[in-house]
């Protein structure tokens, strides 16, 4: 890469890669609150519906 | 397509694969175990409340608690194809969102992936969700006594956080400090000490079928995130392209 293009592109780039790094840390979070509604919800229906999963996989319960 | 919607693909056809197979190994494995330890935990309800009728000295409140653990008594699938039905699905979002993650940091390092790589990612997250907080919190068979649900539960978070951290301060630096700080932060839960289950209960099913649980519980899950990470690293790339 040589620098005549990084200083033409340079701000493409950086909004690209912006974009990039906020859809990807969005997607990252959904899943972990996915695990954490199916893992570690204190809902009683919840809990037993998913009761199993949660002893696989150890997750904290009872 | 949109970064964002192949991350999504990627995960939802991942944690379908992975949830389901998992399912069928757990069907075979931990969910006989939970089964067996179930008709001790029942039995353990029985009696102690069949011997507070008959004058339980006042101070030994074992059998209080005991009986407490399970007074709340509601909605639960029937044993059976029910219960199956619930696990499978639980079993799938919970690979789902696993795979949210995975694939979202896979993607925020930006570099495309291919199986094998994929599956140093998943056996990275396999030492972060089970390895790591498996040293202090064990999985545990149903009448396992232990501490209050939510102090586990922030010990865990913060176990399984602090070795993410640990691990990516080795897999992407190189300097000779954030190896240490490394060491500290993975070591640091475990000096601290998971929070312990109260003194003088003891579990109900034998100790045997606890330990044959435990190892169990821990192939399964290696399974599951051997298969998450290297499905993971061969359906993203495609999916991005």
């Amino acid at each position: 890469m040589s620098t005549p293009y990084m200083v033409s592109s340079s701000a493409p780039v950086a909004t690209a890669s912006a974009t990039r790094l906020l859809q990807s840390a969005i997607a990252a979070c959904l899943g972990l609150m996915i695990v954490g509604f199916v893992g570690f919800s204190h809902i009683e229906i919840v809990h037993n519906a998913a009761h199993d999963t949660r002893h696989a996989n150890a997750f904290p319960c009872h | 397509m949109s970064l964002f919607r192949s991350i999504v693909f990627t995960a939802v056809l991942v944690g379908s694969i992975v949830g389901t197979a998992v399912t069928a190994v757990q069907f075979f494995g931990t969910s006989q175990l939970i089964a067996k330890a179930e008709v001790y935990e029942k039995a353990g309800e029985a009696l102690p409340a069949a011997g507070a009728a008959a004058a339980v000295p006042a101070g030994h409140d074992h059998a209080a608690m005991a009986a407490h653990d399970h007074e709340e008594e509601g909605w639960e699938p029937a044993d059976g194809v029910e219960r199956t039905a619930f696990t499978l699905a639980a079993n799938i979002l919970t690979a789902i969102g696993y795979a949210l993650a995975l694939t979202g940091l896979i993607s925020m390092r930006g570099k495309a992936l291919g199986w094998r790589e994929g599956l140093m990612w998943g056996l990275a997250g396999f030492s972060c969700v089970m390895i790591a907080p498996l040293l202090g919190l064990p999985p545990e068979l149903p009448g396992t006594p232990s501490a209050p649900l939510a102090d586990r539960q922030v010990w865990w978070i913060a176990t399984a956080a602090a070795t993410a951290c640990g691990l990516a301060l080795i897999a992407f630096h190189r300097k000779p400090w954030t190896a240490v700080a490394a060491i500290v932060l993975i070591a640091a839960p475990h000096v601290i000490g998971a929070p312990a289950a109260p003194e003088g209960r003891h579990a109900l099913a034998p100790e045997a079928l606890e330990h044959q649980f435990i190892a169990a519980a821990a192939m399964t899950s290696l399974v599951f995130w051997a298969l998450l990470g290297s499905l993971t690293g061969t359906f993203f790339r495609r999916f991005e392209a």
